[in-house]
């Protein structure tokens, strides 16, 4: 394949934060009508190297070709200039707005200096229908579903920009029918001479719809090839760097003694929430609930922590009864939580790391036994390293750190209730 | 009927409830003499709390408008009165400044990310010092100017008369809806308040929006100080002490939310009203203490923040409430 017709070119790039390297001369290439794959574990540099090619990083060294044309990107609007369009994980539209205002905001049609809301509407629904939508322009965003927010901010992305789309993980809050709608646009997009970046976590996904696939690992190139005769094991040999044994899908031990009750939820539900449920956890278990978004999941896990209070069922912890109605009854009790949004919920960005891990600690401990600064940062220290955090220091502000970082962090700071007497 | 719309109703629904309740004790309320006053007393009130609008709808507040209003009613008077200014020039001066004071306001909370409320706060003190420093006494002004445009009124059948600064008022409203609702510049404002990350990742020029913004409320206030000065003839350092909180108020229960992204203009001016008919009500009664009027707006304040409460909790998107 020629490679001089990329629509949109990384060459070398280098991105480091701190005394840390994020990207080490990294290679990428992206051909009109390919969808390509963008791989790596959490921390391997994917959410770099796309915030460098969007515009949102400036790259410490290296050069980013936008139609074989060195291009400094100033920020994602400047790139919407080279024709790359990006959606993001979380939809990062306007709800409180009409469907129309977030498709055409900043480039709406004006009459004499004023927006001409009919023309805007009509051009709206004009688009939307390419995309299979057929809803009224004028409706809040907010109103509708996730899916069609998603759809809503790649017709967006790609009216205004038409030649690059970059798609951070778009399936993540979706369902099946979802997704295969979504790959629906996406092969239509292809067929229209687009290029795609698409980033996920699903294998799945990437083999569903992927013509290429690069793969990051530790912030270095891996390696870029077409994933015809690529085979499943292939890819997570050369995401994780090792060899993995699989041990087939289906080969569960089923037989395996599970520990004492450790946990007993019964007809435990939330009015306008939960629906009563039953759940048992031993211990050493590990129980997965699943469900579609806006199935209950979520509500389940809050209730659970007491982050919401149940009103009806009971608990048992360990065979006592227990009363779960505030996160600080669950802490006490030993329970830890992750919560969905970790940036929300989860983490204080302004403060550094090691306040992070320290601080739930310290909710345990009360208002009157502060923790010393060598107790802090033994801890941290300990923790990061066996959870292998990287960040260049524990001082560093931790929303400067990665997604996958930030979460392995919260799993620290959430999960293992110290005792400290 | 969509979610921000329903606050909306709610007031205009109350207000018409209130006045017809008003009208039924007071039968002369329900006079062009009263509705032309009306808009006279509240005309700087209502053009200060149009900027506000802007400001709140941007999720961001003005706590600096009534210190700026003291502050142009203090400038002009000096201007006019002891350097002999005309007062057109002095006005010009006064808006030119406010525009200076809003955009470095606006500069401040958008490039240091310094909350909104304490640029502001800092604002206040600013403006409230810098009038107190011109002068520590009221300034009377006495100018043909003046009286010219206190004799421009229309006259209304029934006896009242619409002033110019209530006209100006109007206009600064139907101005200011068209600017929030038909221009790039007033879905830049929604934008901000819906949420600064899309907005910004969406190509809203944010920087310019917040400072507009600012610029915007300043502007007005300083020419609600102008339409103070008219209604007065009078500089005075310590003049509209606390409409600044009148004037978040008349936003508030004109049914914007308080957090931005949400809110009508028009909302505003029935807000204003609302404040304006409890005020005629308590001068009517004769009997009660013009504090009551602070205890009625503290009530409907609170009414409606607990409407927004449940009018948004009850209809977010996502809610597994079925």
């Amino acid at each position: 394949m020629g490679e001089q017709s990329y629509a949109l070119e990384a060459r070398g790039i280098v991105k480091v934060f701190g005394n840390h390297v994020a990207l080490d001369n990294v290679n990428f290439g992206l051909l009109p009508g390919e969808v390509h794959a963008l791989l790596g574990e959490n921390g391997a540099g994917k959410s770099t190297l796309i915030k460098i090619l969007t515009g949102a990083y400036q790259p410490t060294g290296g050069q980013v070709l936008a139609d074989g044309v060195a291009v400094t990107l100033d920020n994602p609007q400047h790139a919407q200039k080279y024709g790359i369009g990006t959606v993001y994980q979380e939809v990062n539209l306007l709800p409180n707005r009409s469907v129309a205002e977030n498709l055409f905001l900043g480039h709406q049609p004006t009459r004499f200096g004023f927006v001409d809301r009919r023309k805007m509407e009509r051009d709206s629904r004009e688009v939307l229908r390419r995309y299979g939508l057929d809803l009224d322009p004028a409706s809040e965003l907010g109103a509708h579903s996730v899916a069609v927010q998603q759809i809503v901010a790649i017709a967006r992305a790609v009216e205004l920009s038409g030649k690059v789309l970059i798609l951070d993980e778009p399936t993540a809050s979706l369902d099946r029918n979802e997704v295969e709608r979504l790959f629906e646009i996406i092969r239509d997009l292809k067929a229209r001479g687009l290029a795609v970046v698409f980033i996920t976590h699903f294998l799945d996904q990437v083999f569903a719809i992927a013509d290429r696939v690069t793969i990051l690992r530790n912030g270095k190139l891996i390696e870029t090839r077409t994933l015809d005769g690529t085979t499943r094991t292939d890819v997570v040999r050369l995401m994780l760097g090792k060899d993995v044994a699989f041990s087939g899908a289906t080969g569960v031990e089923d037989a395996r003694p599970l520990g004492e009750v450790l946990l007993d939820f019964k007809n435990y539900g939330k009015k306008r929430s939960v629906h009563p449920f039953n759940l048992t956890i031993h211990k050493g278990e590990v129980v997965g609930v699943a469900g579609l978004l806006g199935s209950g999941r979520t509500e389940m896990a809050r209730i659970m922590f007491g982050a919401d209070s149940a009103d009806e069922g009971t608990v048992t912890v360990s065979g006592k009864p227990a009363n779960i109605s505030r996160p600080t009854d669950a802490i006490a009790k030993g329970f830890g939580f992750l919560p969905e949004d970790r940036k929300v919920e989860g983490i204080f960005g302004d403060l550094s790391v090691r306040e992070n891990i320290v601080i739930a600690l310290q909710g345990k401990l009360g208002w009157f036994s502060a923790l010393s600064r060598d107790e802090q940062l033994e801890i941290a220290g300990r923790f990061g390293e066996s959870m292998d955090i990287r960040a260049a220091s524990l001082d560093m502000p931790i929303k400067l750190l990665s997604g996958g970082n930030q979460q392995r962090q919260s799993c620290r700071a959430g999960s293992r209730p110290i005792r400290h007497s | 009927m969509s979610r921000s719309l329903r606050p909306l109703v709610a007031t205009a629904v109350i207000f018409a409830i209130a006045y017809a309740l008003a009208v039924f004790q007071f039968p002369n309320m329900f006079s062009t003499r009263v509705l032309g006053n009306f808009l006279t007393d509240n005309a700087f009130l209502g053009i200060t709390a149009v900027g506000m609008t802007f400001v709140i709808l941007s999720g961001g507040i003005d706590l600096s408008v009534g210190a700026v209003i003291g502050f142009t009613g203090v400038l002009i008077a000096v201007l006019i009165s002891l350097a002999g200014w005309h007062p057109l020039a002095a006005f010009a001066l006064a808006l030119v400044i406010a525009a200076a004071f809003g955009a470095i306001m606006g500069l401040a909370i958008h490039y240091l990310q310094v909350p909104a409320f304490i640029v502001t706060l800092a604002g206040m003190f600013l403006a409230r010092g810098g009038a107190s420093v011109i002068t520590r006494d009221s300034i009377p002004v006495n100018h043909d100017f003046y009286s010219w445009i206190s004799e421009l009124t229309i006259r209304l059948p029934g006896g009242g008369r619409l002033s110019f600064i209530g006209l100006l008022m109007v206009a600064i409203f139907i101005i200011g809806a068209l600017v929030a609702h038909r221009t790039k510049f007033g879905s830049y404002v929604y934008a901000l308040g819906g949420n600064e990350t899309s907005a910004s990742l969406m190509g809203v020029p944010v920087a310019r929006t917040t400072v507009g913004v600012y610029m915007l409320s300043s502007v007005l206030a300083a020419l609600a100080g102008i339409v103070f000065s008219l209604y007065t003839s009078a500089g005075y350092p310590l003049a509209a002490v606390g409409v600044e909180l009148d004037a978040i108020s008349a936003v508030v229960i004109g049914g914007t939310l308080l957090t931005g992204g949400y809110g009508f203009v028009l909302g505003t001016f029935i807000g204003v009203m609302l404040l304006g008919l409890v005020q005629t009500y308590i001068i009517f009664d004769g009997t009660l203490s013009s504090w009551w009027t602070k205890i009625v707006i503290g009530g409907l304040l609170f009414l409606f923040i607990v409407l927004q409460r449940l009018i948004f909790a009850a209809s977010t998107p996502g809610d597994k409430s079925s």
